[in-house]
């Protein structure tokens, strides 16, 4: 069975950023050892291949926590449910 | 004005009187503030006779010598604030700076880089191919200027390869590779100068290996310090770097890991530049009164970024001339000079030079 938008989303954080699911909510750039300016390239890399998309510069750095990251993924129509 | 006011400013749109305006205002505030905050650079600037409350201009702010940093551990924010450390590169022996970020800072050197870049890059990332190897940003919590760099610069990548493998080894059929897959699309390559020239451009010739950079934007910096006997003009750089590969845009920068973020891009007329965020002044060695246009001079930097250590007006160990304020003829605002090496006797030092051969 495909993943949902939101399945994926999770996943890149918990795959990126060594994280279980119940760390998802809250989880702030900077806040944890692993998310840190080398795990968020890897991050967002990992998010852009997953729903095709490539996000401009300043939208990777204002992706700053994993609730904000939602919305700045809705500027690139792409909508975590 | 707070830094977020000036950061949305134009980086290269203001011109010489509202510079000096924006310039004397923050520093005068930060010069006050690290005052409050640190009492070693409260001792230092009043040994260096400064008045407090006097109206000072851009020129007026105290200066610290750049190895001050290596000395002593300066600081304006309570050690558990501090989140990352970076150093300066230094060969082995040599003491190297130390510079204590906290959050505000460290964000807003990558605001401001993204800001400089973006001008020459545009707004959207591209694939990118840095010149280094990996081992480079392994150490996550205390980076080298190599790693700060290369991690400051990564951001304007969309997927990245490191283009040496660590034992500095150049990974042709993973370039290839890369290549082939964004064929046709602009490619950003980024560097150190001197690694370039060696583990990049000499490899190429030695090996002949044709690599088609013709959509590339390199962006290098670091200069050659050290290596003074293998450097080559900025102009047979490019040159040589276009007959290898094809590359037509390549722009060196300035800039040191005690003000990251505010760096100094060339234009395409081979000039550095002063952005919005950051000024320089050329100082007399016999009396450190500011040069005029087309004079020598120690080059003294100044950035509004820096809250958590008291680096926002810096007396470099380069030796520098202004070539002009407001007029370069690529059209970007703000002074424009080039930057002609050491001064005498000043401790060896470089960016990316300090790679120890194996």
């Amino acid at each position: 069975m495909a993943m949902t938008n939101l399945e994926k989303y999770d996943k890149a954080f918990m795959v990126n950023l060594k994280v279980k699911k119940e760390q998802l909510p809250g989880l702030k750039y900077q806040g944890i050892a692993t998310w840190d300016s080398v795990g968020h390239m890897d991050l967002i890399s990992d998010l852009e291949e997953a729903f095709g998309i490539m996000m401009e510069t300043v939208d990777v750095m204002d992706f700053n926590t994993y609730e904000h990251g939602k919305e700045v993924l809705a500027k690139y129509d792409v909508e975590i449910e | 004005m707070d830094y977020v006011d000036i950061l949305a400013l134009a980086p290269y749109g203001i011109g010489r009187e509202e510079k000096e305006q924006i310039v004397a205002e923050r520093l005068s505030w930060l010069t006050a503030h690290h005052r409050e905050h640190c009492a070693d650079y409260r001792k230092i600037t009043d040994g260096l006779g400064y008045k407090e409350g006097a109206k000072a201009g851009s020129r007026d702010i105290p200066m610290m010598p750049v190895r001050l940093f290596k000395e002593r551990e300066l600081l304006s924010i309570p050690k558990e604030k501090v989140f990352k450390t970076m150093t300066s590169s230094g060969t082995t022996g040599q003491q190297v700076s130390r510079i204590f970020l906290d959050e505000e800072t460290s964000r807003n050197q990558q605001l401001t880089l993204a800001r400089i870049v973006s001008e020459f890059t545009g707004q959207s990332r591209m694939p990118m191919i840095i010149i280094d190897c990996p081992s480079v940003i392994r150490n996550r919590a205390m980076f080298s200027a190599r790693g700060a760099g290369i991690l400051g610069f990564s951001m304007f990548g969309s997927r990245r390869i490191y283009a040496l493998d660590d034992s500095m080894k150049l990974n042709v059929e993973e370039i290839s590779a890369f290549l082939e897959k964004y064929q046709g699309m602009p490619v950003l390559l980024f560097g150190f100068t001197f690694m370039i020239w060696k583990y990049f451009y000499q490899e190429l010739i030695r090996t002949g290996v044709k690599l088609d950079l013709s959509q590339g934007i390199l962006i290098h910096g670091g200069g050659w310090k050290k290596l003074a006997g293998e450097a080559v003009s900025r102009e047979e750089f490019k040159e040589r770097l276009r007959e290898a590969c094809g590359i037509q845009r390549v722009h060196d920068y300035y800039g040191m890991v005690e003000q990251t973020g505010c760096i100094y891009m060339e234009c395409e007329c081979g000039h550095l530049h002063a952005s919005t965020y950051s000024d320089v002044i050329m100082r007399r060695m016999e009396d450190f009164a500011p040069c005029g246009v087309g004079e020598k001079g120690v080059i003294q930097v100044l950035s509004m970024i820096p809250t958590s250590y008291p680096g926002h007006s810096i007396l470099t160990e380069d030796e520098g001339i202004l070539l002009g304020e407001d007029d370069c003829p690529c059209g970007r605002k703000g002074k424009y000079f080039e930057v002609t090496g050491r001064i005498r006797n000043a401790e060896v030092r470089g960016c990316s030079d300090t790679y120890e051969q194996k």
